[in-house]
């Protein structure tokens, strides 16, 4: 498909504003908020149009290009979306747009912070475009240099010191995805051997990877499924994030806690599914018990905490519970579910640490006990809590209802009982959201905080992007269910022929 | 036999180091003193033309001497490496020589000689020329290292590097003397050939494992590694840089040489000896660097892990490993050299080597605290660095009968990221104690603009180099 690049040119504009803002002398903070603001507005307007203009009921891989990158690995640079990679994409971008609003009011070091920010945007939209696994590697691990660079430098320090979260963040991805190396380099060797010439694009490797023996496809999975998993913070690979959470400024925050973690199930579900079909069956199982697990176990982590930041944290981990049982379900359904949480999630767990942001650089406190009566002094910002908070129980008509449901639905039917505890889950859910936004927005106002002044202007833009998203969301499901589908199908269907071949059916 | 006058145009580039090397030193007696800086120019723009030379000669191969002296691509391409090592070096070190050593003529005339010794080291055919490569260039180091007179750590690393120096090449010595007492004869492949015929003997172990401890020193393999940090901490810092460059990467030139064409047929015997080298070397080099302060000796111990990595590509065995042997030796020049240019060009403006006296380098120089961060990361093998798919290419030789390596060298990567993130936290978060800006001069400059720009080339598009290295690693096995 000839044509316009449309992904590269995603990809490139943030990279292009970034490097504008490197020549722009460092007084200049309103030039170079603006510049990032337009860099990233590029990039979701295109992905806007990219994610209509797809054809759904054709489905696969569109928007293709290609080019041969390195011959003697078989690289090229290869971008294409199909319709579990397109509502990431998406997702990632309106995130990012949000982000650079979220944080308009930095002013220690603008122009560093705003670069940075542009390239973290570009590196995690790389890794949802990319159909190739080196340069999906490439945008994978090129995201956590900034963002400990950003931890550091701009970060908070509360309950832990903003070096001690940076650092734990970056050690705890980096020795997941060394782990995970060591699976992609077994993979690309064995799959030259069967393919006769290295190929790392992802159909060939799939089609090498349902190949291997048993044997080997369950321990490239395992090695998989840690530096995925403890990207997406699966029980018991989870301790960084509340922290990393905490200790991060709000748009990094945003869209670690938005976008980043998703790579891991986006990774999990289009690379150890997709390539290697009898491993994912024999740790399915095992997905489902610590997807369950986590989402107990941090519900029960969030009730007990008293600084806003760590609640969401622990909420999150979570809600990619369910993500990890919906993918231990192995079916078109879960994966569905999947997917469609991710997004549900990203979009509301960005719009709750922006509005943390918000209500932390006004009153200087994230201690919920230190709240209350918020949503008198400022009930712009209240709405957008309580839009949020509602999400995260999935109420319906909302963005998070039908996902969590579709995900109760598939894995009800794979694993009965377990399924229930992990609905369970939800009631503790309702419980610690409904009294954080009980105790920070609601009863008697406090006098100290009489002279805040609620959001107004670019700070109301991720209320708005996200806000809008996540009614519309909520009220025309098909928008996004339709194009996860297409996507979700076809894997499915390759996963379960690939079974069927190696008798596992 | 009739003689054959040697075909001396495939040692053209060598014969110009040599007369390179002479001419600095005599104009350096020439030239006035105030304008004796311009014999750094002169140097570096030379070095370019030696490269020049050995890229005209790139398709021309052949043997001198009987086998004594081997051209082919292999070789050429390690010269290369040592030539753009040398090449960034001088211009990296113009200023700090100015300012701190004096004898210009003598100090680039030295540079220039060592670097023909490591050319010859890879060109090497035979036990004899080999050692002859590498004490010229071991001779040269040692005068380098204590250069700067007056300072005395400087003279008490040039006293620890001429014994155990000395001493490691004796070990090297004897080794290849027992080898030679077995086989009969000096010819790398000869031995080689000489050897498939033999079972192993206990005199031949007893010779290889003088030859990896010899040539282990060179490259400050663990547990031979003692040496490095003290004398890198204590050599002026452009010398550090020439002496974990290219002395490590003529050494490996060798090492490859004489384990692959000389014992080809006792390869089990050697390869898991080496892969537990690599292994200790590597957690060693990473662990003990990360309580370091002082810069150059974390970069010391950071380069010692290097040298695990790269022997990983020695445990392979094959053309794959040889192929990533010269591609990580290449990259690893532009991370090295960067980095230590920094050290170097940072202490010349502030007297300081320690990493707490790096705050705020990002707002005193942008530039520097970029190319120490880029050039640090590379080594980590942190994408879209070069380090990434130089590491990619070493660890894919070996995912088949050593996977427990690649999980050491993988691992342990991810932890080197540990202390190198520090050292950037200090550059970067930390507001200058003092404000001042370092301005940064021409070829300093162009040293560092150079070895982040081909860090980040090779690591997005490294296709191209990758080519060449495949032809130079196949020319390997063609020659024998």
């Amino acid at each position: 498909m000839s044509g316009f690049p449309f992904l590269t040119a995603i990809l490139l504009a943030p990279i292009v504003a970034a490097l504008f803002m490197v020549f722009i002398p460092r007084e200049e903070g309103k030039l170079i908020k603006c510049l990032a603001a337009v860099g990233t507005f590029i990039s979701m307007a295109l992905s806007l149009y990219v994610y209509f203009a797809y054809d759904q009921r054709l489905g696969g891989l569109q928007f293709v290009e290609q080019i041969p990158w390195i011959k003697d690995l078989g690289v090229t640079w290869f971008m294409a979306v199909d319709g579990i990679s397109l509502p990431m994409l998406l997702l990632t971008n309106l995130i990012g747009f949000s982000a650079v609003f979220a944080s308009w009011n930095v002013t220690n070091r603008p122009r560093e912070f705003f670069i940075l920010l542009n390239l973290l945007i570009a590196g995690v939209m790389g890794t949802f475009m990319a159909h190739d696994l080196f340069i999906f590697l490439l945008f994978y691990e090129v995201v956590v240099i900034p963002i400990y660079i950003m931890v550091v430098i701009w970060g908070s320090s509360k309950r832990v010191t903003k070096e001690y979260a940076g650092m734990k963040l970056t050690i705890y991805l980096l020795i997941g995805s060394a782990f995970l190396l060591v699976g992609v380099i077994a993979l690309f060797v064995k799959s030259t051997a069967i393919l006769g010439h290295p190929d790392m694009s992802f159909t060939k490797l799939a089609e090498a990877g349902m190949k291997l023996s048993s044997f080997d496809q369950i321990w490239i999975f395992a090695l998989m499924l840690f530096g995925f998993g403890s990207l997406i913070s699966m029980w018991p690979f989870h301790s960084w994030s509340p922290d990393g959470y905490a200790g991060a400024p709000t748009a990094v925050s945003m869209i670690h806690a938005g976008v980043l973690k998703k790579i891991g199930g986006y990774g999990l579900i289009k690379i150890a599914l997709f390539f290697l079909p009898l491993g994912a069956k024999f740790w399915a199982p095992y997905m489902a018990v610590l997807g369950v697990a986590g989402v107990t176990y941090a519900a029960f982590g969030a009730l007990a905490q008293k600084d806003l930041k760590y609640v969401v944290g622990y909420s999150s981990v979570s809600h990619m519970g369910y993500v990890m049982l919906a993918i231990g379900c192995l079916n078109v359904i879960g994966i569905n579910g999947a997917v469609a949480n991710m997004f549900a999630h990203g979009v509301m767990a960005a719009l709750f640490f922006s509005t943390i942001g918000f209500i932390y650089e006004k009153t200087h406190t994230r201690w919920i006990p230190d709240m209350g009566g918020l949503a008198r002094q400022t009930p712009r910002l209240a709405v957008a809590f309580m839009l949020a908070a509602m999400a995260s129980l999935g109420l319906p008509g909302l963005i998070s209802f039908i996902p969590e449901f579709t995900i109760f639905v598939a894995s009800f039917q794979v694993y009965g009982g377990l399924a229930v505890i992990g609905i369970a889950g939800i009631i503790i859910t309702a419980l610690y959201v409904l009294r954080a936004g009980a105790n920070t927005l609601f009863g008697p106002p406090r006098p100290e905080y009489d002279h805040l002044e609620d959001i107004r202007g670019p700070e109301m833009v991720p209320l708005v992007v996200l806000g809008t998203v996540l009614v519309v969301g909520g009220l025309m499901p098909s928008l996004l269910f339709d194009m996860v589908n297409s996507g979700a199908t076809k894997l499915m269907t390759h996963i379960e022929g690939a079974l069927k071949i190696g008798g596992a059916l | 036999m009739p003689m054959q006058m040697p075909d001396f145009s495939l040692i053209v580039p060598e014969i110009t180091m040599a007369v390179l090397g002479l001419m600095v030193l005599v104009l350096g007696l020439i030239v006035p003193r105030e304008s004796r800086h311009g014999l750094g120019w002169f140097t570096a723009i030379s070095i370019l033309g030696v490269i020049g030379l050995v890229l005209a000669g790139w398709c021309k191969q052949g043997n001198l001497y009987g086998g004594l002296y081997i051209v082919d691509q292999y070789a050429q391409f390690f010269k290369i490496t040592f030539l753009t090592a040398a090449f960034m070096v001088v211009l990296g070190s113009m200023k700090f020589v100015d300012k701190h050593m004096g004898g210009q003529s003598e100090y680039y005339s030295l540079v220039l000689f060592a670097t023909l010794g490591m050319m010859v080291m890879a060109s090497a055919g035979d036990f004899m020329t080999l050692y002859l490569g590498l004490e010229l260039m071991t001779i040269a180091f040692i005068i380098l290292v204590c250069f700067r007179r007056t300072e005395s750590k400087s003279l008490e690393s040039g006293m620890k590097y001429v014994l155990l120096a000395g001493m490691s090449s004796a070990v090297l010595l004897y080794g290849l003397s027992l080898i030679y007492g077995l086989t009969g004869t000096v010819v790398i492949a000869q031995v080689g050939k000489a050897l498939a015929l033999k079972q192993s003997l206990p005199l031949l172990v007893l010779g290889l494992v003088m030859l990896v401890a010899g040539l282990g020193f060179k490259i400050s393999a663990v547990p031979f590694h003692m040496w490095s940090p003290d004398i890198y901490e204590g050599a002026p810092t452009p010398v550090t840089a020439f002496l974990a460059v290219g002395s490590k990467a003529a050494s490996f030139a060798v090492l490859v040489r004489l384990f692959m064409s000389g014992f080809p047929g006792i390869q089990l015997n050697w390869e898991m000896v080496l892969a537990l080298l690599a292994a200790v070397t590597i957690i060693v080099g990473n662990l003990v660097a990360i309580p370091q302060t002082n810069i150059k000796r974390l970069l010391a111990y950071s380069s010692i892990a290097q040298a695990g990595y790269i022997l990983v590509g020695l445990v392979a065995a094959s053309e794959a490993g040889i192929k990533g042997i010269m591609f990580y030796g290449f990259l690893y020049v532009f991370a090295t050299v960067g980095a230590f240019t920094v050290a170097a060009y940072f202490y010349n403006a502030t007297g300081s080597d320690e990493i707490k006296d790096y705050k705020g380098l990002a707002q005193r120089s942008p530039l520097m605290a970029a190319v120490m961060l880029v050039a640090m990361l590379s080594m980590a093998g942190i994408p879209p660095l070069a380090g990434f798919v130089g590491k990619f290419y070493l660890f894919a030789t070996i995912v088949d009968n050593y996977l427990w390596l690649v999980f050491v060298g993988l691992v342990m990567s991810m932890v080197s990221v540990y202390y190198y993130l520090r050292v950037a936290l200090v550059m970067y978060r930390d507001e200058p104690v003092d404000k001042t800006p370092i301005t940064v001069s021409g070829p300093v400059t162009i040293t560092l603009v150079l070895a982040m720009v081909a860090t980040l080339i090779l690591g997005i598009y490294p296709g191209p180099l990758a080519e060449v290295v495949n032809t130079a690693a196949h020319s390997f096995f063609i020659a024998h």
